[in-house]
């Protein structure tokens, strides 16, 4: 501890200690506290207290104290927690009798003060960071605390009782690491008492008949094999096991989201080699309603070494519901292998039908389920991807009312999903995720159709439309390629003509969150089939260009930035010309885009002009590379005025691009590394230089150096830096060091630093750059800027001065006074 | 009588009714029969594989024939769009009722019914074909004029003149008013939440409640918000008016229409959408209103051509009272409740009565035209119609339900320009309705047949019908349904001074009874208890006689009897008392042996008792008497021995409470 705090903690725990001295707020105290982590982290605690005997006094006064705030007094449990965490210092405060009379049943614990929620968590907080060593074991043991963690585990804090639940598997860990250490699962009769203790404990737990008890048993057990990885866990599983399996006897069982929980844990911690688990687990399965076993189906397909016998049980489990779907909805007997496994549940239908939010419910946290699977290495194989694409176009069809199913049940189902939006998302989801694999083409129509349907479809709402646009954009780039050609497929060729119109209307719609989507989705076909052919043709055939244009103007920010980036990828691909006069349209564009980041008021289409501009510029875009030197003047002109700092942040993008052009690339591991080996030859840096200058990338560059915005100034000193690097071999530039030209460049920039920034830099000579960037010492402010902008404040000294300051306790009060 | 509207969808059997000389429709061809016979040919033309009856348009009304209309006292007026058939119900049926409808349904109405008028009136039609009516040719012509039921009741359209004397015979009433209905209901209308002034009606008495739900919206759209809570208690819940496209959300339908609207314009093409004056217009501009600068067509003119284009648009700005909340709040800032106020001002939507005249001086192409009639039958519809639908850059946009938009499209065949149907119904849908009747919990619904079951095109859609508990009640054109309640009970009156000379006895705790003598006066359902009149003087034999006729204040005032007879105790009362036998009547009897004189000292010893049923039988057996008590009667039946009977009345009536 420096010695301006070591003055200054007296003060500041007098402060604390008086109860007239309301302290300024929470956040202080937990500052204080993590300062104190710190301290002792890094060195020992028994010298502060030592050193410190104000700390060891205010502990003391708390104990006396009657009248003290719950939160001091939480936050002194605390306190005296993370100091008794080194064994020496516990010591240390047991000879004064401290702990047990903060953490005793003579402290607050019988007190008024316990029925504050904050002063049972700091207890348990404190006892959790003091839990360290043995001795802190026994100490658990003569104070009683255990007894009064297990009634804390009810608490109706869910804060504490959660809280409560953590410490219970810390003690319990602390306990058995000494002696589990080298040993292989050892008896439970060997196990220390306090172990003991809590394992009896969660036995009588798991046997009560109240829910509750059962669900805190279970959860500390969750948290036992999710996070002690110690051999005598596998002991504990073995002793509870039976236990557990007795859950399942009951009818219904208790606690199931738990015992899923827990059974996971235990699977995901337990060796393959454990047939009782995976007994137990198959038994919880098929034990579990539909809904209930759905999150287990899924934790089991993602074990790594699961028996195959339980992974089709669960994955039956999980395609019961779609394939109750498609065996209701079935017109004729379906083919052979249509997930016949899961098909006829009774349990399932049941629950499809018995209310439209249990129906939904199973429905979508199916769809989820197998969305999540489908990408994994583990998935199950053979995937029935046919039999899926069958059950989640069916799904979709019942959703929108389009299915005719002759079945009972198909009709029940029908009414019941008919215009779900949850279902329809989620099966649209699941439908992109099916685009990874490849299914007979009669399927893939029927996908294509059913989402086209979709498309059209007035009914949809926006948040359908938009995963139907993503899951439509997903099938279409997994489209298969024809052979021997570059181009689209005769089938893909048909679905986007039909699509094209849809498109033009959605870009119509009065809803802005449609026309965003459609933008989207525009974007994206653009950016991987602009150079088709195919797609090119039916594109320029349709209005979509022309609409997409005057998207510029909508009154919603969202989708004049959607527009722009469109525009941008269209421009990029020369799809935005007409065939008439594809010059005079396609420099439209730029001046459209330059307009919008010139005079749009919101942000968000500013900063999107910025990202196409770049990238227009990284990919040699026709009428960049026409005339860049013009292009990238006006558009640092534009973004030095601009008042979004990403839109300057992107600016120096823009012009780091350049400089790469100009000078050569910067290292392609990190784009703003500084030292680079590679310089430019002297003439070409010139020549480049000038350019440079022409184009006022400097100008941009020392003002955004002092943008009041860190990122700003952080990027455009890695721009300076590189440029320097770039420039270091070029001597006979070096002579201009005295100009006087430099000199008031330099006092130009002095001022800006200062926060004037209404002078001009004027043009600047190549050589003079040269001279100011070796003069700044841009090293020095990169390591400033790396600096959190609060670090002064953040200082500890800062915090003691101010916690003091609130109280008046400092002579002179340096509060600002915005 | 519930609502009179007129079934339009005759009119789609006619031929449209330019305005200007259309050459292509007087061109058509007659039609003729297979055998070549052409005697039909001046009734009906051919186009394009439809025929139709090239005659003044008629109308379908409403069923005359099961009740004789005269003999309707009242009609109620649920919204502007039931009322269309009222002048040929008041001015031809001999009707002398009583109208009740609500001010802006009226209006509105009158406005509708001026627009039918003038669009027929206007193009007058020499020719009036009747020829086709008759049965037996009608069953040679093809579909659908084949299958149009009750052709002969078709009528013409009525006259203006007609129209007002109709008018004249409403009475105008507001939300929540109570008017009687000759003493026998009340009824009241209730905000329904569809149109300005759509209301549902309460028809109750003290005991009985029948709602009548008729075009209800639960959206939130321009007039007030539907009333549910009123509609609680209800014993029958008379529910109709369902959207007439329950698959097709409005707020879709508007997307729709908008997104169509814009593609069409920025081609370069006309948009026409047929539509009545009033209703989904008013929202379809607030819309628009807000739609047309983001799409970018503040520079394209809206049209909207109706002869009531004017007083519709004005008369929406000044039913404040009858509006939404927000549209309310306007009126107070002061600003006019519709923006299309605002689009008037800044010359945007523009509005004429006709094509002829100003319009054609301002017209200007690309446009937007609202214009009626929704049939295309008749009206500034029928001229765009044939103006645009040759350029596949136009579109005609159906919004209104009331048509099928292929039907009203048939004599426009063939038809180059682009149909777009967006029916706009904001009436409620199946779910609504199954949230409705779940709020108001109605014993018993009654409904039209076709909300029982799916839509026959969609049967496997069972979330297209009304499903509630017990099961709707249906009901079938020209069906008589008995609605399942009966009247019980009557509320009435007594008079204070009546009411003064009462005295109840509390006969269980909080429950009291009083005797009371009056004279029950009943008076146009109305029914009041009077003090009788004073007892006029007895003469003499004359009360024997006429004993039947005697009113009550002149009988002989017995006690009411309350409470139950304690067999056990009765029986040993019978066992003990020996007075019952004092002068028993046995020994004056010659038919009855002498009851032995032991008996004398102790009542009766040979009592028997037999439960039954409902009670009890007590037999007496030497005394040959039986006495049956029962929970609501006692007879004591005992042979030829009136004094025995007397005695064990008396007895009886000391077990029981008298006031």
């Amino acid at each position: 501890m420096d010695p301006e705090c070591s003055r200054l903690l007296p003060a500041l725990c007098a402060v604390l200690a008086d109860p007239r001295q309301p302290v300024a707020d929470d956040t202080c105290l937990e500052k204080l506290l993590d300062w104190f982590t710190t301290i002792t982290e890094a060195g020992s605690s028994l010298l502060l207290l030592q050193e410190n005997p104000c700390l060891v006094e205010l502990l003391s006064h708390v104990v006396r104290s009657q009248d003290l705030s719950s939160r001091i007094l939480s936050f002194s449990l605390r306190l005296a927690g993370i100091f008794a965490a080194q064994e020496n210092c516990f010591q240390y405060l047991q000879q004064g009798e401290l702990l047990p009379m903060l953490f005793g049943e003579v402290g607050p614990l019988g007190g008024a003060a316990w029925t504050a929620p904050t002063v049972r968590s700091g207890w348990i907080q404190g006892l959790h960071t003091l839990a360290q060593h043995p001795s802190a074991l026994r100490f658990l043991a003569a104070c009683g605390a255990v007894d009064t963690i297990f009634s804390l585990q009810g608490d109706p804090s869910l804060f504490v009782a959660s809280a409560a639940g953590q410490l219970l598997v810390h003690i319990l860990d602390l306990a058995m690491r000494g002696p589990a250490e080298g040993h292989c699962s050892p008896q439970a009769c060997d196990w220390p008492a306090c172990a003991q203790k809590i394992v009896g404990h969660i036995e009588d737990s798991l046997c009560s008949t109240a829910t509750q008890q059962v669900t805190q048993a279970l959860s500390v057990l969750t948290t036992v094999f999710g996070h002690c990885h110690g051999l005598w866990t596998q002991g504990l599983w073995v002793q509870l096991s039976p236990l557990v399996a007795r859950l399942l006897e009951k009818d219904p069982v208790p606690a199931s989201h738990s015992l899923v929980d827990l059974l996971l844990s235990v699977a995901r911690s337990a060796p393959s080699s454990d047939r009782g688990l995976w007994e137990t687990l198959a038994q919880t399965l098929s034990r579990l309603s539909p809904t209930q076993a759905g999150p287990l189906a899924l934790g089991i397909l993602k074990l790594q070494d699961c028996p195959q016998a339980l992974s089709t049980q669960a994955f039956g489990l999980l395609l019961q519901p779609l394939a109750c779907v498609l065996e209701a909805a079935a017109q004729a007997p379906g083919p052979p292998g249509l997930l016949e496994a899961a098909a006829g549940d009774s349990m399932t239908v049941d629950t499809l039908l018995s209310s439209k939010s249990a129906c939904v419910g199973l429905l979508s946290c199916s769809l989820a389920h197998l969305g999540l699977l489908q990408p994994l290495p583990q998935r199950p194989s053979p995937w029935p991807q046919a039999p899926l694409l069958g059950a989640v176009v069916t799904i979709l069809r019942l959703c929108s009312g389009s299915a005719a199913p002759t079945s009972d049940v198909g009709g029940r189902l029908c009414a019941i999903l008919v215009g779900c939006g949850r279902v329809q998302r989620a099966a649209l989801d699941f439908l992109g995720a099916l685009s990874q694999g490849t299914g007979p083409q009669e399927l893939v129509t029927q996908v294509l159709s059913v989402l086209l349907e979709y498309l059209v479809s007035p009914e949809s709402s926006s948040t359908v439309l938009k995963k139907a646009f993503q899951a439509t954009l997903r099938w279409l780039l997994s489209s298969p390629k024809t052979p021997g050609c570059c181009d689209l497929d005769p089938h893909t060729q048909l679905f986007l003509r039909e699509l094209l119109p849809v498109l033009q209307k959605r870009l119509c719609s009065p809803c802005w969150e449609v026309r965003d989507s459609g933008l989207e989705f525009l974007t994206q076909m653009t950016r991987h089939w602009g150079g088709r052919a195919g797609f090119r043709q039916v594109l320029l055939a349709s209005e979509v260009p022309e609409l997409t244009k005057q998207l510029l103007r909508d009154p919603e920010s969202y989708v004049r930035a959607s527009a722009v980036t469109a525009t941008g990828q269209l421009s990029t691909w020369g799809l935005c010309a007409s065939p008439e006069c594809p010059g005079a349209q396609q420099k439209s564009q730029l001046g459209e885009l330059l307009h919008v980041l010139s005079t749009d008021s919101e942000g968000f289409p500013r900063r999107a002009v910025m990202q196409v501009f770049t990238e227009w510029l990284r990919d040699d875009h026709g009428d960049v590379a026409e005339d860049a030197e013009w292009f990238v003047a006006r558009v640092l002109q534009a973004a030095s005025r601009d008042l979004d700092w990403e839109v300057r942040a992107q600016g120096l993008e823009l012009a780091l691009v350049f400089l790469e052009q100009l000078l050569g690339q910067c290292g392609s591991h990190c784009p703003y590394a500084v030292a680079l080996p590679e310089t430019a030859p002297p003439g070409m840096l010139a020549q480049a230089l000038h350019v440079l200058c022409r184009v006022q990338l400097f100008e941009f560059a020392f003002r955004a150096l002092f943008d009041c915005d860190r990122a700003v100034a952080q990027k455009s000193c890695d721009l300076l830096l590189f440029l320097r690097a770039k420039a270091a071999p070029c001597g006979s530039l070096q002579e201009a060091g005295d100009s006087p030209n430099v000199a008031s460049v330099e006092a130009t920039l002095q001022r800006w630093q200062a926060g004037e920034q209404g002078q001009p830099l004027g043009y600047l000579e190549p050589r003079a750059v040269i001279a100011v960037l070796r003069s700044i010492d841009l090293e020095g402010l990169r390591d400033t800027l790396a600096e959190s902008s609060d670090h002064v404040e953040k200082s500890p000294q800062s915090l003691l001065q101010d916690m003091l300051a609130a109280v008046g306790v400092l002579g002179e009060n340096e509060a600002d006074c915005y | 009588m519930l609502d009179c509207g007129l079934d339009m969808t005759s009119t789609l059997n006619f031929l449209p009714l330019p305005l200007v000389q259309s050459p292509r429709l007087s061109n058509l061809p007659g039609w003729s029969l297979k055998d070549g016979n052409a005697f039909l040919d001046k009734e009906l033309k051919e186009c394009s594989g439809h025929v139709f009856v090239d005659s003044v348009p008629e109308f379908c009304l409403p069923e005359t024939e099961l009740i004789d209309l005269s003999t309707v006292d009242v009609i109620l007026i649920s919204n502007y769009h039931c009322m269309m058939a009222l002048p040929y119900i008041t001015e031809h049926t001999g009707f002398t009722g009583t109208v009740y409808a609500t001010e802006p349904t009226v209006q509105i109405g009158r406005l509708l019914m001026e627009e039918l008028v003038n669009f027929i009136e206007r193009v007058p039609k020499a020719q009036s074909a009747s020829l086709w009516k008759n049965k037996d040719i009608q069953r040679l012509l093809p579909s659908p004029l084949k299958d149009a039921v009750e052709v002969s009741t078709w009528r013409r359209c009525y006259t203006m003149q007609e129209v007002n004397s109709a008018l004249s015979k409403i009475q105008l009433v507001g939300y929540s008013q109570k008017i009687e209905l000759f003493g026998a209901v009340q009824v009241t209308p209730l905000s329904s939440g569809y149109a300005l002034g759509s209301s549902n009606w309460i028809i109750q008495s003290h005991y009985e409640k029948v709602s009548y739900v008729s075009g209800s919206s639960l959206l939130t759209t321009h007039p007030q918000p539907m009333d549910q809570a009123s509609l609680k208690n209800s014993d029958v819940l008379i529910l109709t008016g369902l959207t007439q496209i329950p698959t097709a959300n409005p707020d879709g339908m508007v997307g729709e229409f908008c997104s169509n609207l814009a593609l069409t314009v920025r081609n370069g093409g006309n948009v026409l959408v047929p539509c009545y004056p009033s209703g989904v217009i008013y929202d379809l501009l607030e819309c628009l209103y807000q739609y047309i600068d983001s799409a970018g067509l503040s520079s394209i003119p809206f049209y909207f051509i109706s002869p009531v284009a004017n007083s519709s648009l004005e008369f929406s700005q000044i039913f404040a009272e009858w509006l939404c909340h927000n549209k309310q709040t306007k009126v107070y800032l002061p600003e006019p409740p519709f923006p299309h106020a605002e689009l008037i001002q800044t010359n945007k939507l523009r509005h004429y009565p006709s094509i002829h005249g100003d319009f054609s001086n301002d017209f200007r192409q690309p446009c937007v035209v609202f214009t009626g009639h929704p049939s295309l039958r008749f009206g500034d519809v029928v001229h765009f119609m044939e103006l645009w639908g040759k350029s596949s850059l136009n579109t005609v946009i159906f919004t209104e339900p009331d048509f099928s938009y292929l039907e009203a499209l048939a004599p426009y065949q063939p038809l180059a320009m682009k149909c777009i149907y967006c029916p706009i119904d904001t009436r409620l849908n199946f779910i609504q309705v199954s949230k409705l009747l779940k709020e108001v919990q109605p014993l018993h619904v009654v409904c039209p047949e076709q909300y029982t079951q799916p839509p026959p095109a969609q049967s496997h859609r069972m979330d297209l019908m009304i499903d509630c508990q017990p099961p709707a009640m249906s009901y079938r054109r020209a069906e008589v349904l008995a609605l399942p309640f009966k009247r019980r009970y009557e509320k009435i009156e007594i008079m204070p001074e009546l009411a003064d000379s009462l005295v109840p006895m509390e006969i269980k705790p909080g429950i009291s009874l009083a005797t009371v003598s009056a004279v029950l006066h009943t008076k146009d359902n109305k029914h009041v208890l009077q003090p009788p009149p004073r007892p006029a003087q007895p003469t003499g034999g004359k009360k024997r006689k006429r004993a039947s006729d005697d009113i009550p204040d002149c009988k002989v005032l017995k006690p009411l009897l309350s409470g139950s007879i304690p067999v056990e105790q009765f029986v040993q009362t019978l066992e003990k008392n020996s007075q019952l036998l004092k002068y028993p009547p046995a020994f004056q009897s010659t038919h009855h042996p002498p009851v032995p004189f032991l008996l004398e000292q102790h009542g009766f010893s040979d009592i028997k008792v037999e439960d039954t049923a409902k009670g009890h039988i007590v037999l007496l057996q030497e005394a040959e008497t039986l006495i049956q008590i029962e929970e609501d009667s006692t007879h004591i039946i005992c042979d030829n021995d009136e004094m025995l009977r007397v005695r064990l009345r008396d007895l009886v009536l000391k077990f029981l409470q008298k006031f």
